[in-house]
């Protein structure tokens, strides 16, 4: 066990410990990875509903007559697009146009933004964008004051109806919707990381433990149950969302990741990487970010295992583990373009044996709309 | 608390061992899989491969990680528990019966004195 005391905690970090939580270490925070098992979790969540606490993410506010344009030469995405209350999933890119980043935009009013960020990345976001801030827009890191919860899984709407009322205005599919809870804001966005509908709830740190209390009691009769961060890893895999860090790096391209729908080349500002992609673009990709699974059985993948063609190393996993909804061993990686085409047999070499793969079209699993 | 049954040694790693003239039983405590949760594959060594205490002999893998197993003792792997193989959820379920991964014969008998007692090994995981 590395030493806990150096690693930031949450507001709930007491309450996980009361509630039997393995705690690790993660992105310099100390979270719970299960609660009862990871594959216990990972059923609520794909069956009933789980809760989250991702109050560890980063929340940046950015507001001004200048913000819409400054974000529009920030990010990828194109937040011309966004309605007010509506929110989209956008990447913060490097000059090389490698991956600093992937967050979720939200615009709260006309001039004003909310960033949700991960949260080992908080600091280096910050540095970014303040470097860049022009004059006429505010920015401001909320994340230390702002507690987060997300609520997932198949009967969440249902539990948040519960738990805030008939008055709650319910967000639709990637809004963001603000009420009040005993007298206290809470923004409530239909938005996640599981593959599942679901809820994501931003509100002042000081209410974290009442309200994380409140949501798990208005959940328990519909089978509630906290979750931690090793379902999400297996939720979100199967859902084929990217994990930055993993998936996603400084080296690799959103269009290598696949997220082209996530960047605008037409819009009018420039942003870091735009050039790069815009060569990429015309170009075409040397290697994409695929989905794969065991096709005879074996060890489930894991990151930095090697996949080969006969002799020919072909591609490296980024993220791989057994997939409780499928049954087999699934995993993304990336690999030269000529073999990421669903249907491509290739070999996984699992400690110097070789495993039978097939690339597989994304995701692993789509819910029942 | 897990359960440590008094008659077996254990390995700093985890692992347990039940001596029966000289042969040696190998599995992981009820602690390492308590630790591990949800094993999803065990990967087993092969019969007649000669080991020596403390090498890496097989992997167990949970949802979340791939986890060395150390042989506790040095010798030659006998038999294996190919059930395993089939039912890796065993490991959770019966530590110290049903998931037991090899048996080996013992080179080095007096080696297994460096080990731990039931005492000793509770108090290093701090129960």
């Amino acid at each position: 066990m590395s030493d806990t005391a150096s690693l930031q905690k949450t507001a709930l970090h007491g309450v996980h410990q009361k509630l039997g939580a393995r705690l690790v270490e993660f992105g310099g925070w100390h979270m719970p990875v299960q609660y009862t098992g990871i594959v216990d979790e990972h059923k609520a969540v794909r069956e009933s509903a789980g809760v989250f606490d991702i109050s560890h993410m980063g929340e940046f506010y950015i507001s001004g007559t200048g913000a819409h344009a400054f974000l529009n030469g920030l990010l990828t995405n194109d937040a011309g697009k966004l309605a007010v209350g509506q929110g989209q999933y956008t990447l913060m890119l490097n000059d090389n146009a490698g991956v600093i980043d992937d967050l979720i935009l939200y615009r709260l009013r006309d001039v004003e933004f909310l960033l949700v960020v991960n949260a080992a990345k908080i600091a280096e976001d910050r540095a970014w964008i303040q470097q860049r801030l022009p004059a006429g827009v505010t920015f401001e890191d909320r994340s230390a004051a702002t507690g987060a919860l997300a609520l997932q899984g198949p009967r969440s709407l249902q539990i948040a109806r519960a738990l805030l009322g008939a008055g709650w205005p319910m967000p639709e599919h990637n809004q963001i919707t603000a009420y009040s809870w005993n007298c206290q804001p809470v923004f409530a966005a239909r938005t996640g990381y599981t593959g599942e509908d679901g809820v994501e709830f931003f509100f002042p740190a000081e209410i974290a433990e009442a309200f994380f209390a409140a949501l798990l009691e208005a959940g328990k009769p519909l089978g509630l149950k906290p979750t931690g961060l090793g379902a999400r890893d297996t939720l979100r895999l199967e859902a084929c969302l990217p994990l930055n860090g993993n998936d996603l790096s400084p080296k690799r391209t959103p269009l290598e990741a696949g997220l082209g729908a996530f960047v605008s080349l037409t819009k009018a500002e420039d942003f870091p990487g735009k050039d790069v992609l815009l060569k990429q673009k015309a170009g075409g990709v040397n290697e994409k970010l695929v989905a794969f699974r065991l096709t005879q059985g074996g060890p489930p993948p894991r990151a930095h295992y090697a996949l080969f063609l006969g002799e020919t190393r072909v591609g490296e996993v980024t993220s791989g583990a057994p997939s409780p909804t499928l049954g087999c061993g699934i995993g993304l990686a990336y690999v030269e373009i000529e073999f990421a085409e669903p249907g491509t047999k290739l070999e996984l070499e699992v400690r110097g044996a070789r495993v039978p793969v097939e690339v597989v079209k994304k995701p692993f699993y789509k819910r029942a709309k | 608390m897990s359960n440590i049954p008094a008659e077996l040694r254990y390995a700093a790693s985890h692992e347990w061992i039940k001596v029966e003239g000289s042969t040696g039983t190998v599995g992981i405590s009820d602690h390492a899989q308590s630790e591990l949760s949800d094993v999803v594959y065990v990967e087993l060594p092969k019969v007649g491969a000669k080991v020596t205490a403390g090498s890496v002999v097989a992997t167990i893998e949970s949802v979340k990680a791939a986890s060395d197993i150390y042989s506790p003792a040095s010798g030659e792997i006998t038999e294996v528990n190919a059930e395993l193989t089939k039912k890796p959820e065993l490991v959770n379920q019966d530590p110290y019966g049903a998931a037991w991964l090899f048996k080996i014969a013992l080179c080095a008998p007096d080696e297994l004195q460096k080990l731990q007692d039931a005492a000793a090994y509770k108090a290093a995981i701090g129960e």
